[in-house]
């Protein structure tokens, strides 16, 4: 499954990858924020389409880690805390990094299963196949694998 | 999987000798066919394990095992104290204490038909399920200690349930040594409002019918012959244990430099027995424990209920109740010496032998029940722990079928009304919110279970008993 803009990739973009019993969540960004919040994108998808979320609602998230893969795992969990905490889900994102900190922002509204059809919940995110990067056409590639 | 990779000994087992930074040797249970179709990161993580302080004896693979995070799903090692041994959160994983419970209704199969789709109905509507449902018992922090301390023990103390289940469940429903106050407030509120929930995924509520019946000595003492009608609940620890071992995952990940311990993969995450991250996780866990046996004890309490009204003349009594995330303390022969170990079991179910003391009087005589969830389309299995076990892989078997397809492959592969309408075409009556969910756990995408408990007999790890099949499926 990937975004509707995955294959321009002049643009920020999310896809995913196969895992054998879970599924993986890449963002890609002309900068690092832009991976990180098409990650967010990424995860969601795992649950349910993003088209289909209202972003009416907002939820600010921060995090701190010593480095940016461990951050983007911590991202990735604070959005599943919210998600399971607030019953909701999310389709925008917005995030700043200073120094080894994320501040974010989620928009989203709380699940209608009959809407949304969440498909599975996501348990964590997990250090498999976990790398923040920039390819060699300088885009920034966040990803990780998830438990579902 | 490459088999010149490994070196054969006997038909169903498979070793990978030691080399590089590997303390102890890996050794793989399963067919030819199965190791064939294994994926070749399941080696790597097999050995990846060996390389951890303190592992004794080897590291091991049941026949289900697959991909895993640092551990394969299905893999099992044990750690010993004294020799710097390590506890992982890794090596637990995510959902601490998912397991499954089976039930017998004391009804058979003839007893359904009539009723079938009003039981599918209401074990669907009042049994919660799926992304964002919420269980009717609802936690004060007073209470959500309690539970954490005191698992089915405690829900059978508030009402649900009968006090003769406690002693059907590992641990007689009540793991000792559990902290609540190393649980994170985080954990806590993430599972507020979750008690008695089954989840998402691969959990399930199966009324099932037992088809086959292997060896009726065994069966009679499980109360289990062909024709019956039993329950099966699968699911785990909910939020909390997710958040343990998220957050413990990390301080390990974080803390390793500082024991000296080189992670060959962050996954594999862990910290010493005798270190105080470590005891402080075995602590969260075991309370993370303690949730999953409570949940599932919540859970049997409300089919009872549904029971109760459309089937009153039903009695629901507990088979067994085994966990397949775990690290539990337990005494193994190592050359020929008890010690006294840290077994961890990802995706492995434990089977202990006939005899042993930890299996409730009633069934000690032929071994401990070992159940094997498979998908909503084919078959689950009653195994039952052998004398071999024991000293095969630290009496442990495999527990389920295991994924053969990923989610994104299925998805495209079928559609969930689709999933549906063919298994009602064959007598099964599938429940769920999640049209979506239905595909990505459509009975396709995983392997075959029978070959998996084949295997599982053939190398003695336990021997199977009965083999029963779906006839009403609530998915998450």
């Amino acid at each position: 499954m990937q975004s509707p803009s995955s294959e321009m990739v002049h643009d920020n973009s999310w896809e995913h990858f196969p895992h054998e019993a879970d599924i993986g969540v890449r963002g890609i960004g002309m900068t690092k924020e832009a991976a990180f919040e098409q990650t967010g994108l990424a995860l969601t998808a795992v649950i349910t389409e993003p088209t289909s979320v209202a972003p009416t609602q907002t939820v600010s998230i921060t995090c701190e880690a010593p480095d940016d893969e461990l951050l983007l795992v911590d991202w990735l969990n604070a959005l599943v805390y919210e998600m399971a905490t607030r019953k909701m889900l999310f389709s925008r994102f917005t995030v700043r990094f200073n120094d080894h900190s994320l501040n974010a922002t989620a928009w989203g509204e709380a699940i209608e299963v009959a809407r949304h059809q969440p498909a599975v919940e996501v348990k964590g995110a997990t250090y498999t196949q976990l790398s923040v990067k920039r390819d060699e056409q300088g885009h920034w590639i966040a990803q990780c694998v998830v438990d579902v | 999987m490459d088999l010149n990779l490994l070196k054969r000994h006997g038909r169903d087992e498979w070793h990978i000798s030691p080399r590089g930074k590997m303390r102890v040797p890996g050794v793989i249970y399963a067919t030819e066919s199965l190791i064939h179709d294994m994926d070749e990161k399941v080696y790597e993580q097999v050995t990846n394990v060996a390389t951890l302080p303190g592992i004794v004896q080897a590291s091991y693979a049941m026949p289900d095992a697959h991909w895993g995070y640092g551990f394969p799903i299905g893999g099992v090692a044990a750690f010993d104290p004294d020799l710097g041994g390590v506890v992982s959160a890794g090596g637990v994983g995510f959902d601490i204490s998912c397991g499954v419970r089976l039930l017998r209704t004391g009804l058979t199969v003839e007893d359904l038909p009539a009723v079938k789709e009003l039981l599918a109905e209401a074990l669907f509507h009042r049994i919660p399920a799926g992304v964002g449902s919420t269980g009717l018992v609802h936690l004060d922090k007073h209470e959500m200690d309690a539970m954490l301390a005191g698992g089915a023990k405690w829900a059978v103390g508030k009402g649900y349930g009968l006090h003769e289940d406690l002693e059907f469940i590992e641990e007689h429903g009540c793991m000792a040594g559990a902290k609540p106050e190393n649980v994170s407030d985080h954990a806590k509120k993430r599972q507020q409002d979750e008690m008695g929930t089954l989840g998402s995924g691969n959990h399930y509520l199966e009324v099932q019918q037992v088809v086959k019946v292997f060896e009726t000595d065994v069966g009679a003492v499980f109360g289990v012959r062909e024709g019956d009608l039993v329950v099966s609940i699968h699911c785990g620890s909910r939020g909390l244990g997710h958040q343990i071992g998220t957050e413990f995952l990390k301080s390990m990940v974080t803390s390793a430099a500082r024991h000296h311990i080189e992670l060959p993969d962050r996954e594999l995450a862990c910290a010493p027995i005798n270190s105080e991250v470590g005891q402080e996780y075995l602590g969260a866990m075991r309370a993370g424990i303690n949730c999953a046996l409570a949940n599932r004890q919540i859970v049997t309490h409300l089919v009872r209920d549904v029971f109760a009204d459309i089937l009153p003349q039903a009695t629901l009594s507990l088979l067994y109740d085994v966990s397949h995330n775990t690290c539990k303390v337990e005494e193994h022969r190592i050359d020929g010496t008890p010690t006294r170990l840290f077994v961890h079991r990802k995706g492995a179910t434990r089977a202990f032998g006939p005899g042993h003391p930890d299996i409730p009087p009633a069934l000690r005589a032929v071994g401990q029940p070992v159940l094997i969830g498979g998908t909503m389309g084919t078959a689950s299995y009653v195994l039952v722990g052998t004398e071999e076990s024991m000293a095969l892989a630290f009496g442990s078997a495999c527990h389920g079928a295991g994924r053969s397809m990923s989610r994104h492959q299925a998805l495209r592969q079928w559609h969930g009304r689709e999933v549906v309408k063919d298994l009602a075409g064959r007598g099964i009556l599938i429940r769920s919110p999640s049209m979506r969910g239905v595909a990505e756990e459509a009975p396709g995408a995983y392997k075959d279970v029978s070959e998996v408990v084949d295997a599982a007999d053939d190398a003695k790890l336990a021997k199977k008993i009965a083999r029963l099949e779906p006839l009403v499926c609530v998915k998450g």
